[in-house]
């Protein structure tokens, strides 16, 4: 059943019928089990892959590495719900290597995304230090590739 | 300076029929905003780690010819995954040619065994290229018919009919373009048995096998006492999606593939070097794309049959390959009418069933190798195009 959320990760506006159709199994069940996944945010949301520069929209990705003392008993997590709060933070992982979490900002310039690390991340008591990247282009967002120009290169009749 | 007075095209290649897919293909290229079911290709692209793979051979400089039988690593490969896959054993020193597609296996392989006026069972409908390689090898190709009514399979009495003392060999294709059709081993075990005992040779293009979405394909050569009379044909281009690499491979006893060596190191030398490295890296780390295409490929056949049952055409259920063929019969016009008229009218492109062989009357080939928004569309045009024909549905 898990080809159902294959489908849904990568169509998210597929129907349950066209699923159902798909994968030759009743609608219904198709259904049934969607809600299911909502129900037990197995499935969190669904949202469209947008290219914002193409959009004409000057917003602004940036990754920051960030150093963390953890917490007895808690590792991580408290600060890592703490900055995954912050509508400007669009994701926050726990890595490997050689930084502690990984939280990647959205903001609408520069100075936006500096401020928010200089004064809601960085004074974080847990906070040792962070390290900024700007996105200065993306090549590869979601697993869709950006540039999606001349796709079909087949003739329109072969045998 | 004087004008040639003889006809300059040898008669035998005057004499080869029009490809139907080219004058379609004319008539294709002429509108806009078409979407095009009349596709034999898969809409991927070749897997990344392949094409990369041959970036760094480049880089290496092998750029070089092969052997003419191939690279031994590539053959050693093929003989793998065809022992492991379906328990046939062939000698990557001597049992295996790598070709350049399976039309050119195809080709080398007629040639080498084909006597002049040698005749050749060709299923009817099937791949376009069969009866033109049969007869410019000098054959004669003899078209059995298959019919819906027998699931496109191929019948053992059909066969038998048509017998005779001139009949040197099978050729044969399943899962089948453009039908779709596939056939169970004890299926195959009857058409075996046939070639045991007219002491028939079995050309096997399997070119599809894995594109099989119910049931294990079977490799004819596995059958009892195949092995022996089987010229297995195979290549990249459907799983892998290469077909632009034109690679492919040839698996026989050795004294036929001594014969067609001999000819592909007059006529090729060997297979592009680059597609070589390209065809070993696909079957080395080519399964996970493979498995993630045919799941694709599954997913939108379901679609489009019920699809097109939905609007009003009987669609034989295809359980390999990446084609479906409906029945247009219900509309009252020939193939060739109704896809010309759907292309010109709606801006679909299908291809008629006919170009395919004479069986193919009364039919059309459509193409799922394309993504599901263009399935959705095409088939809301259909509906459009038989809505204005008064179809009953």
């Amino acid at each position: 059943m898990h080809s159902i959320l294959e489908i849904l990760a990568s169509e998210g506006r597929c129907t349950a019928e066209e699923i159902a159709l798909r994968l030759g199994i009743d609608a219904n069940a198709v259904e049934a089990r969607i809600r299911e996944y909502e129900r037990n945010h197995v499935i969190l949301g669904y949202h469209a892959v947008v290219n914002w520069h193409k959009a004409d929209d000057q917003r602004l990705f940036a990754f920051i590495e960030v150093k963390a003392s953890p917490e007895r008993g808690l590792g991580f997590d408290r600060l890592a719900e703490h900055i995954a709060g912050f509508p400007e933070v669009h994701s926050v992982h726990l890595v490997s290597g050689t930084h502690d979490l990984n939280v990647v900002i959205q903001g609408r310039d520069f100075r936006e995304v500096a401020l928010f690390v200089a004064e809601k991340l960085a004074p974080l008591e847990q906070v040792q230090s962070t390290a900024t990247s700007f996105v200065l282009k993306s090549y590869k967002v979601e697993g869709q590739l950006i540039n999606t120009e001349g796709e079909d290169h087949r003739l329109a009749v072969t045998p | 300076m004087t004008t040639p007075r003889r006809p300059r095209i040898a008669r035998n290649i005057a004499d080869l029929p029009p490809s139907g897919i080219r004058e379609f293909f004319d008539l294709v290229s002429t509108l806009e905003n078409v979407i095009s079911l009349g596709v034999g290709e898969p809409d991927f692209a070749t897997p990344w780690h392949i094409c990369d793979e041959v970036y760094d051979s480049l880089r290496r400089g092998r750029t070089q010819y092969t052997s003419n039988l191939g690279m031994i690593d590539l053959r050693r490969e093929i003989s793998r995954v065809l022992a492991t896959r379906y328990g046939a054993e062939y000698d990557p020193e001597n049992q295996i040619i790598v070709t350049v597609g399976v039309s050119e296996g195809l080709d080398v392989a007629l040639r080498a065994v084909l006597n002049p006026g040698d005749e050749v069972i060709v299923p009817d409908p099937s791949f376009v290229a069969y009866g033109p390689s049969v007869k410019l090898a000098g054959g004669v190709a003899v078209p059995a018919p298959m019919t819906e009514a027998d699931a496109f399979k191929l019948r053992p009495d059909v066969v038998r009919s048509r017998i005779t003392d001139r009949t040197r060999a099978l050729l044969i294709g399943f899962p089948n373009n453009p039908t779709g059709s596939v056939m169970t081993r004890e299926e195959l075990a009857e058409i075996a048995r046939i070639a045991e005992e007219f002491d028939l040779l079995v050309l096997s293009d399997e070119i599809y096998d894995r594109l099989t979405y119910e049931g294990e394909h079977t490799c004819f050569a596995t059958l009892p006492g195949m092995a022996e009379r089987t010229i297995l044909l195979n290549g990249f281009s459907k799983s892998y999606a290469m077909t632009g690499w034109r690679i492919g491979y040839a698996c026989a006893p050795r004294d036929i593939i001594a014969a067609m060596v001999a000819i592909h190191s007059y006529t090729m030398m060997s297979a592009p070097t680059p597609a070589q490295i390209a065809a070993t890296q696909a079957l080395r780390h080519g399964e996970p794309d493979v498995e993630r295409m045919r799941s694709q490929y599954d997913q939108r056949r379901r679609f489009l049959v019920q699809g097109l049952r939905d609007i009003g055409l009987g669609c034989f259920e295809p359980l390999g390959a990446f084609y479906v063929f409906p029945n247009i019969t219900s509309t009252g016009l020939d193939s060739q009418t109704f896809a010309r008229r759907l292309v010109q009218e709606e801006g679909v492109a299908v291809v008629p069933g006919p170009v395919f062989g004479a069986s193919g009357e009364g039919y059309v080939r459509a193409t799922y190798a394309t993504s599901m928004d263009n399935l959705k569309e095409a088939l809301t045009r259909l509906a459009r195009f038989l809505g204005k024909r008064g179809t009953p549905y």
